[in-house]
């Protein structure tokens, strides 16, 4: 077989791989726009908040040691102690709701009624804020994320394809671990959505407003328990990115590597967020390594968009989209 | 009482069409302009022209292409920094003398032919042009898709506008750095970019532009395209049946759009920062930047656009003032404090006030126009 399509192939599986991390992102995406309309550009900073919060419990540093120590005086950094992983998840999730109500109270039930684009500008604004804040209760220097997933190349794969082809993939346990966990995830939400009572609930909202109201489905919990879910989704996703390339302001970019994934899959489906984080993943690598040494590299920056903007233009709503029905 | 139309009587039609109509405005505006050309020359210097007002006024443009383009057309468009930077290149280019290369035979050897380097000013005005070309490439998925998918849509000039920059070396003449940087040129004799300028040189050359710009946007948004364009945003199927053409209407926006975008960028590299790497003088925070810019001054304002400006340049000053100056934290908490206290803003500002500074200026005139008998 010859080399180039046995690369080819590895490539693809990784960056089938790569497409379910972003699918991940995009789930927060859709869940919060599903529901409530609202076009989160916070989710980016959302993952990094939470795994920052995350290992900020795990090595028991101090939250805004270094405000403290500006304007006290003192020298603290840390309580001295190391919390285990999975309490460590569990503190972080219910600090994610309690951000989830937070938003829900302070911002967005006061922009009930407002313009999307308004939306879209507070949860810029949001950004900007989680931003902030995580750097200044955690600090911004790079931190190592480890919860205990496997990392490093996956033996088995490696010899197995070796004995096929002569070549051996390198395909990371994270990968597999993290497809494995996205998929769980995913059927997870499913089955929440069709067979819990507030899951219908949820469904009832992002299917019209007023008629969810007026069968008596609070809207307000509605979106609380909304933008938790989004919020453990984000922690997931910091989770895996995080244990991947560490902590770090640019966690909050992979935000801007999900977008032309709903693009590509449509902003109100969570099918179209997986197929189009498929899609993307794949493509991106692919195109990296067949067309980007011809024109200079680098180009995983800007071909999803491209894609997804060539895409659009024969299909406005994206892959799975419901159909926009325009009435004057 | 301070603020009235009663009174002011026009009686033939170049007067009522003129751009002020009302007189109280007008003066303001005269007042305004007397000032910015006739005192503040006199009293500028470096840290006012380099920290506040050059800034100010190249944003200021940037900002009213942009709320042409969000504000009176609605097309949200996230490639602000984009199509800066492409005016940023083009202007270099233009500056110093656009090269172009032609194989001369088979070995790959090529003969280097180059415009002779065209005087800053007009090459600021090509590179607003050029820009309103690319702008309008970029725009043209805009016939088919709407809304957000359009906003992200517009990312993807962002990004590759960005990469292709950086990427091509024939965009900053082979320079080894990667970057631009503005040589040393003059109008009328005065040097205006490079190291050698004067803060009221500067001043006075972006000014113009920014005059320029607004005295533009404000006579085309009143005049057939602007009501296109308003027809557009407010239903464009609507508008489509009442006969606006709708490629035309959103072309035409996206054009001026760019050209005004394409002026900022353009003198935002040649007069304000004189050097530009361009990943990150032209990143997605300068798109976001400019586009709050409208949000908090006001969609759709042509004043909305100044205010917002003013607005998002002093306030990083202002905090920087008060965290590190006055109370002495060090720089890297009040960099984080700062953005809290931006975002903190921008929420509380859309919560208070979604459409913007423009319209406190609305009350405002509201108000002084009952004063002092409210009812």
């Amino acid at each position: 077989m010859p080399d180039q399509l046995v690369f080819a192939m590895e490539i693809t599986i990784n960056g089938l791989m790569a497409g379910v991390l972003y699918a991940l992102v995009a789930l927060g995406f859709v869940l919060i726009y599903k529901a409530s309309g609202i076009f989160n550009y916070a989710q980016g900073v959302m993952a990094l908040f939470a795994a920052m919060t995350l290992v900020g419990i795990m090595n028991g540093q101090v939250p805004f040691a270094h405000l403290i120590n500006a304007i006290l005086g003192t020298k603290v950094h840390h309580f001295g102690w190391h919390v285990p992983a999975l309490l460590a998840i569990l503190v972080t999730v219910v600090v994610m709701i309690g951000l989830a109500w937070a938003v829900q109270v302070l911002v967005m039930r006061h922009l009930v009624n407002q313009e999307p684009i308004i939306l879209f500008m507070a949860t810029i604004g949001l950004a900007y804020f989680l931003e902030g804040l995580s750097d200044l209760m955690w600090g911004s220097e790079l931190k190592a994320l480890d919860v205990g997933l496997p990392q490093g190349i996956n033996l088995w794969i490696d010899e197995t394809t070796f004995e096929m082809f002569g070549y051996g993939f390198f395909i990371d346990n994270l990968d597999i671990v993290a497809t494995i966990i996205a998929a769980l995830l995913v059927t997870a939400l499913i089955a929440f959505s069709q067979y819990t009572k507030q899951g219908r609930a949820m469904r009832a909202v992002a299917d019209d407003h007023q008629a969810a109201l007026s069968v008596g489905i609070s809207l307000n919990f509605i979106w609380v328990l909304v933008w938790s879910l989004a919020g453990f989704v984000a922690l997931v996703a910091g989770i895996m990115w995080g244990t991947k390339s560490g902590v770090q302001f640019s966690l909050s970019l992979i935000a801007l590597k999900a977008l032309p994934v709903l693009m590509l899959g449509g902003f109100t489906s969570i099918p179209g967020a997986i197929v189009g984080g498929l899609i993307i993943g794949v493509g991106e690598k692919l195109f990296e390594f067949l067309v980007g040494p011809l024109i200079g590299g680098a180009t995983e920056n800007w071909f999803a968009y491209v894609l997804a903007l060539i895409f659009l233009v024969f299909r406005p709503q994206g892959l799975f989209g419901e159909k926009i029905i325009e009435r004057v | 009482m301070f603020y009235r139309e009663a009174g002011d009587f026009h009686t033939s039609y170049p007067s009522d069409n003129q751009t002020f109509p009302i007189r109280l405005d007008r003066y303001r505006y005269y007042a305004v302009l007397a000032v910015a050309f006739g005192v503040i020359p006199f009293l500028i210097n470096d840290y006012w022209a380099n920290a506040i007002l050059l800034p100010f006024l190249i944003y200021s443009i940037a900002a009213i292409g942009l709320n042409i383009l969000v504000g009176y057309c609605g097309q949200v468009s996230l490639g602000t920094g984009g199509f800066m930077a492409v005016g940023a290149y083009a202007c270099y280019k233009f500056m110093t003398g656009l090269d172009i290369w032609l194989p001369t035979g088979p070995e790959g050897e090529y003969v280097r032919y180059a415009l002779p380097e065209i005087n800053i000013f007009f090459s600021v005005l090509l590179a607003g042009v050029v820009t309103a070309a690319v702008t309008v490439l970029f725009g043209l998925p805009s016939l088919r898709i709407k809304g957000f998918y359009l906003a992200v849509a517009t990312l993807a000039a962002q990004f590759f506008l960005v990469w292709m920059f950086n990427r091509v070396a024939w965009f900053y003449n082979y320079s080894a750095s990667g970057q631009i940087n503005a040589p040393e040129r003059g109008f009328l004799g005065i040097p205006v970019t490079g190291p050698a300028t004067e803060a009221w040189a500067t001043y006075l050359f972006c000014l113009i532009f920014t005059v320029g710009a607004a005295i533009l946007a404000r006579n085309l948004t009143r005049g057939t395209i602007g009501r296109t364009w308003m027809a557009i945003r407010d239903m464009d199927i609507a508008a489509e049946i009442i006969g606006v053409n709708p490629m035309r209407a959103k072309l035409t926006a996206f054009a001026v759009s760019g050209f005004l975008v394409g002026v900022s960028g353009a003198l935002f590299f040649a007069v304000y920062l004189g050097a530009v790497e361009v990943g990150e003088v032209f990143g997605i925070t300068k798109s976001f930047l400019v586009l709050f810019m409208i949000i908090i001054g006001g969609l759709g304002s042509i004043f909305g656009s100044f205010a917002g400006a003013a607005f998002l340049v002093l306030l990083p000053v202002f905090l920087k003032l008060l965290g590190v100056d006055l109370l002495g934290f060090p720089t890297d908490i009040v960099a984080h404090m700062q953005l809290i206290i931006v975002g903190a803003l921008i929420v509380i500002f859309l919560i208070m006030e979604p459409h913007g500074l423009a319209q406190l200026w609305r009350v405002a005139k509201e108000k002084l126009r009952l004063w002092p008998f409210p009812h």
